[in-house]
């Protein structure tokens, strides 16, 4: 499946359906990270039941403590 | 125009009138890490009226790489960072008042240090105090740039109280341990854009060019070439502790607060004593001299080691523990040397 990653063109595996699933895929740590598909932004309780079709965009940002 | 701030005057945006308000506001950096010594670096540099920097710690030689106001010097007399942060800052613009703290930053702390605040600038390392800046910042109606950085990769968001949503609508919950415990290195270019990103924000708030300011929440990652902003609006939760109508400030309450703290990729534990204390430097040291071995003092602090372990007694009374993540045994070597 291709998708469009904070604005670049990726292909990941079959493995990865969903957003939850994508995150896993990344080792994003779902509770720091905020998603948006298709321009919007998906509560964190519903990665696990978002499915990711060919074509998506998605913005992941993702928290950080360093400073 | 050959005058001091002729080149931020003749940028439009910010021109004569632009600068004449930067002068007149006053902004808190909380913490003097990498993020900090950038940020407060700018702010002064830019005239800015009044700063106020506070940090917990000292400046020691892994810190060289990447926090620009400190010297071999600072690390090699262990001088707190909010010492030499202001020593250099007053070099750089004698015409900006400094007020350097040397404290572990509580809610008690925090609310005194943000009277007459105008902005406060995030440069701390975890989310236990950006959460209580959130609660303050709500509180006492100041708006705050979230900024961090690990890696290659920086993150940064401003939050306007009554206008965005919060730090913690975006969260939902505090990420604890190992998510944001830092262990993985950094590269100064990811610090440098962090502070770019925040201190722009700073700069058209602070002569209120509002209807510029970014709205979004920004992320890059220098080394893989990524770049991503969101715009978070739609995040604020009505039924947010911090910032909705049943606010209740949850991070500024005692019980969420620790005496104990294991630093975050530092191999250090914090103890801090219940209640105000003074320490007597000097004569602390004379107590201790017989029984550990390098000691050294300056007026701030007083370090010594001490079966394999190296303790650091600030004036506050609150005492880093290095080599150990153990919070037990850094209890212990408290009690037994320090009483
Ligand atoms: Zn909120």
């Amino acid at each position: 499946m291709q998708l469009i990653i904070n604005g670049e063109t990726v292909s990941v595996p079959s493995s990865v359906g969903n957003v939850s699933q994508l995150l896993e895929h990344y080792g994003i740590n779902q509770k720091v990270a905020i998603v948006e598909l298709n321009q919007d932004i998906l509560e964190k309780s519903r990665h696990g039941e978002t499915a990711l079709a060919d074509g998506d965009k998605i913005e992941i940002v993702h928290f950080v403590g360093g400073g | 125009m050959s005058g001091r701030y002729s080149r931020q005057e003749l940028f439009a945006p910010i021109g004569l009138e632009g600068q004449a308000k930067i002068r007149r506001k006053h902004v808190l950096v909380v913490g003097a890490g990498a993020l900090g010594t950038g940020s407060a670096e700018a702010l002064v540099r830019a005239g800015i009226g009044k700063l106020t920097i506070v940090d917990r710690d000292y400046v020691e030689w892994s810190n060289l790489q990447r926090q620009q106001l400190y010297t071999e010097e600072d690390a090699q007399n262990q001088v707190p960072k909010a010492i030499a942060a202001e020593n250099r800052l007053k070099r750089l613009n004698s015409e900006v008042r400094i007020d350097a703290q040397v404290c572990d930053v509580g809610p008690e702390e925090l609310e005194r240090l943000v009277e007459g605040v105008d902005l406060i600038m995030d440069a701390t390392d975890n989310f236990d105090i950006r959460m209580m800046v959130n609660d303050v910042s709500q509180k006492y109606r100041i708006p705050w740039i979230y900024g961090a950085c690990v890696g290659s990769y920086g993150i940064s968001y401003t939050i306007r109280p009554g206008i965005t949503p919060c730090l913690n609508c975006l969260l939902e919950s505090v990420p604890l341990g190992g998510a944001t415990c830092d262990t993985a290195g950094i590269i100064s270019p990811a610090v440098q854009t962090v502070v770019a990103h925040q201190v722009t924000e700073a700069l058209k708030m602070l002569v209120e060019d509002y209807d510029s300011l970014r709205n979004k929440l920004v992320s890059f990652d220098l080394w893989k070439n990524r770049n991503s902003s969101i715009n978070v609006q739609g995040v604020k939760n009505a039924s947010c502790l911090s910032c909705g109508p049943g606010r209740t400030y949850p991070f500024l309450s005692y019980e969420n607060q620790t005496r104990t703290a294991v630093l975050c990729g530092r191999d250090t534990v914090q103890l801090r004593p219940a209640g105000k204390v003074d320490r007597d430097l000097e004569q602390l040291e004379a107590l201790l001299k017989s029984q550990t071995e390098n000691i050294q003092r300056n007026p701030y602090l007083l370090s010594f080691s001490i079966e394999s372990r190296r303790l650091v007694v600030f004036k506050d009374g609150r005492v880093l523990v290095h080599g150990t993540k153990d919070t037990a045994e850094a209890r212990s070597l408290y009690h037994r040397y320090l009483g």
